[in-house]
C-alpha cells in the first residue's frame, strides 16, 4: 500500500515539477516584453548599452575641459598588453616649483583587450569606460588615441 | 459549381462523376489517385516549410530571442531560402555504405507518413479515405517510419547513426504500446474506429470533455508518447546532437537530409491532428449541448479552420514540451514508458471500460 502511495506521489510531483518548467518558458513565450536580443543595425539611433559595458577607454572631462589625470604612470605599469603610454612634461608653476603634468595619455585601442585593470587602479579615477563600441576604422593608426583632450588641465584639488 | 465550404461532400462527389462521365472506371481512380497524391504533396510542401518557421518562432520566443527576421517579413521567407539552399547542396557518396538501402530510407519515411495522411479528415468529405479501421491503419502505418530510420543508420555505415537509429527503435517499440491502447480508450468511448464516425459521435461535445478524467489522462499520455514516436522534444534520443551528432541522418546530406527533416514535421503534423480528431473532436466545432445560440455561432466558422486551430494547439504543446524539457537518458525513458504511462494506461482503460457500461458519459 506505502508503495503505491509513493507511486502516485511521483507521478503527481513529477507532472508538477514540468509544469512549473513549462510555465517558465510560457510566460516568457507570451511577453514579447522578455526578448533581449536587439535588432542592432536597425536600433542604431536609440540603442542602450549597459552601465557596465566595457566599450573603450576614455578620459572623462568636464565642462571646463579639466580632467582628473595626474600623469603618475600606474596605468602604464598595470596594462598587462603595454596599450597605454603615459608621456609627461615638466612645467613650473606660479609660484616657481617644478611640476611633473601630463602630456600625452596614448590609448592604442588595437592592442586593449578591455582588462579594466587600468580603470580600477587609477588613483584619482581619471579613466573610465564609454559605452561605444563601433570601433571599426579604415586605418590601423586610427586606433592610436590620444586620451587627454588638447589644451586641457589638471582638475583643481586633485593632486 | 456546387462548392461549399462546410461540407466538402459534394464537391468531391461533383468531382467524381465528372470524371466518370469523361473516361472509364480505372482511368477514373487513376486520375483521383494522382490528384489526391498531387495535392497532399503540395500541402507537405507548405506544412513542412511553415512547420519549420513556427517552431523556430516558437523556440526563439520562449528563450527570450527573436528567431528569423531577416528574409522576409518576420522572416517569413527564411524556410525557404534554407530550401533553396538544400536543393543545391551535394549529394556526398558515402564509402563503404549500403548504397541501395542509404538511398531508399528518406522515401520509406516520406511514404509511411504519406500513407498515414491518407486517413486523416480535414474536414466534412475532405478526406482522401475513409477506413473503417482508420485509427487502426494510422498507427499502424505511422510506425512503419521507424523502418526508414533503422535502414538509414544501419546504412549509412558510421556508430554515430547506428545508436541512433537503435536508440529511435526501442524508443518507437516502447512508445507505440501507449499511443495505442491512449487511442483504445477512445475507441471505446465512440464505439468505433471509423475517423468519420468518431468526429461525428463528438457533434454534442468533445471526447475530451464527454469521457470524463479517463479521456483527459489519455490525452495527456497520448501527448507524451506521440512526442516520444515522433523522435522529438525531450525524447530525441535518436539524434541527439550533443551526443549523436545527428543520430541516424549524419551521413545524409542535401535532398535527402531534408527528406528527414520534413519527414519529423509532417509526423508531428500527423500525431497532432490525430490527437485533434480523436480527442478535441477533428473539424466539428465546439458545441455544448443545449446552447443552441452559442452552437450556430459556432457552426460558422469553418470546419477546416477549427480542424487546422486544433492541429496548430496540439503542435504548439508538442514544441512547448521540446523547448522546456531536458533530454531523457535512455534508461529513464524506458522507465517512464513501462513503469508509468503502460500501467497507469491499463488503469485507464479498464475505468474508461467502466464508464461506458454504466453509461456515465455525457
Amino acid at each position: 500500500m506505502r508503495s503505491i502511495i509513493k507511486y502516485l506521489k511521483d507521478v503527481v510531483l513529477g507532472i508538477w515539477s514540468l509544469l512549473k518548467g513549462m510555465k517558465v518558458t510560457g510566460s516568457y513565450f507570451f511577453r514579447p516584453s522578455t526578448i533581449v536580443t536587439q535588432k542592432y543595425p536597425n536600433n542604431r539611433k536609440d540603442l542602450v548599452m549597459f552601465d557596465r559595458f566595457k566599450g573603450e577607454v576614455i578620459m572623462p572631462h568636464n565642462e571646463n575641459n579639466e580632467h582628473k589625470c595626474t600623469g603618475c604612470g600606474i596605468c602604464e605599469m598595470n596594462c598587462p598588453n603595454g596599450t597605454i603610454e603615459v608621456i609627461s612634461k615638466t612645467i613650473i608653476t606660479k609660484d616657481g616649483k617644478k611640476k611633473r603634468i601630463i602630456d600625452k595619455h596614448i590609448y592604442r585601442l588595437g592592442m586593449c583587450t578591455f582588462c579594466a585593470l587600468c580603470v580600477k587602479t587609477c588613483p584619482s579615477n581619471a579613466l573610465a569606460f564609454s559605452q561605444e563600441f563601433e570601433h571599426a576604422v579604415f586605418n590601423r593608426a586610427l586606433l592610436i588615441k590620444q586620451l587627454n583632450k588638447p589644451g586641457s588641465q589638471l582638475m583643481k584639488g586633485v593632486e | 459549381m456546387p462548392f461549399d465550404i462546410y461540407d466538402f461532400t459534394s464537391l468531391t462527389k461533383w468531382i467524381d462523376t465528372g470524371l466518370h462521365n469523361a473516361m472509364s472506371p480505372f482511368w477514373t481512380t487513376i486520375t483521383e489517385l494522382l490528384i489526391i497524391g498531387v495535392l497532399i504533396l503540395l500541402f507537405y510542401a507548405i506544412v513542412g516549410l511553415f512547420l519549420v518557421y513556427a517552431e523556430r518562432k516558437v523556440c526563439a520566443f520562449m528563450q527570450n530571442r527573436l528567431g528569423p527576421n531577416r528574409v522576409g517579413p518576420f522572416g517569413l521567407f527564411q524556410t525557404i531560402a534554407d530550401l533553396i539552399k538544400l536543393l543545391f547542396v551535394e549529394l556526398i557518396r558515402i564509402k563503404n555504405a549500403d548504397k541501395f538501402l542509404f538511398n531508399l530510407a528518406p522515401f520509406i519515411v516520406i511514404i509511411a507518413s504519406f500513407m498515414a495522411i491518407a486517413a486523416i479528415p480535414f474536414a466534412k468529405g475532405l478526406q482522401a479515405i475513409d477506413l473503417n479501421i482508420g485509427v487502426l491503419y494510422v498507427i499502424a502505418v505511422s510506425s512503419m517510419g521507424v523502418i526508414g530510420v533503422l535502414l538509414a543508420g544501419w546504412s549509412s555505415n558510421n556508430k554515430y547513426s547506428l545508436i541512433g537509429a537503435m536508440r529511435s527503435g526501442a524508443q518507437i517499440v516502447s512508445y507505440e504500446l501507449s499511443v495505442g491502447l491512449a487511442i483504445i480508450t477512445i475507441v471505446i468511448l465512440a464505439g468505433s474506429m471509423q475517423f468519420s464516425t468518431i468526429v461525428e459521435a463528438q457533434r454534442d461535445g468533445w471526447f475530451i470533455f464527454k469521457g470524463h478524467v479517463p479521456a483527459f489522462i489519455a490525452f495527456i499520455i497520448f501527448l507524451t508518447s506521440s512526442t516520444a514516436e515522433t523522435n522529438r522534444g525531450p525524447f530525441d534520443l535518436a539524434e541527439a546532437e550533443s551526443e549523436l551528432t545527428a543520430g541516424y541522418h549524419t551521413e545524409y546530406s542535401g535532398i535527402k537530409f531534408a527528406f528527414f527533416f520534413l519527414a519529423e514535421y509532417i509526423n508531428m503534423f500527423i500525431v497532432a491532428s490525430i490527437a485533434a480528431t480523436v480527442f478535441l473532436g477533428g473539424w466539428m466545432p465546439f458545441h455544448v449541448g443545449g446552447w443552441t445560440g452559442f452552437n450556430n455561432v459556432m457552426d460558422f466558422i469553418p470546419p477546416f479552420i477549427w480542424y487546422i486551430g486544433k492541429t496548430a494547439f496540439v503542435i504548439f504543446m508538442m514544441m512547448w514540451f521540446k523547448w522546456t524539457f531536458p533530454r531523457l537518458r535512455i534508461d529513464q525513458l524506458l522507465t517512464l514508458e513501462w513503469k508509468y504511462l503502460l500501467p497507469i494506461n491499463l488503469v485507464n482503460v479498464l475505468i474508461m471500460a467502466f464508464i461506458v457500461l454504466m453509461g456515465w458519459h455525457f
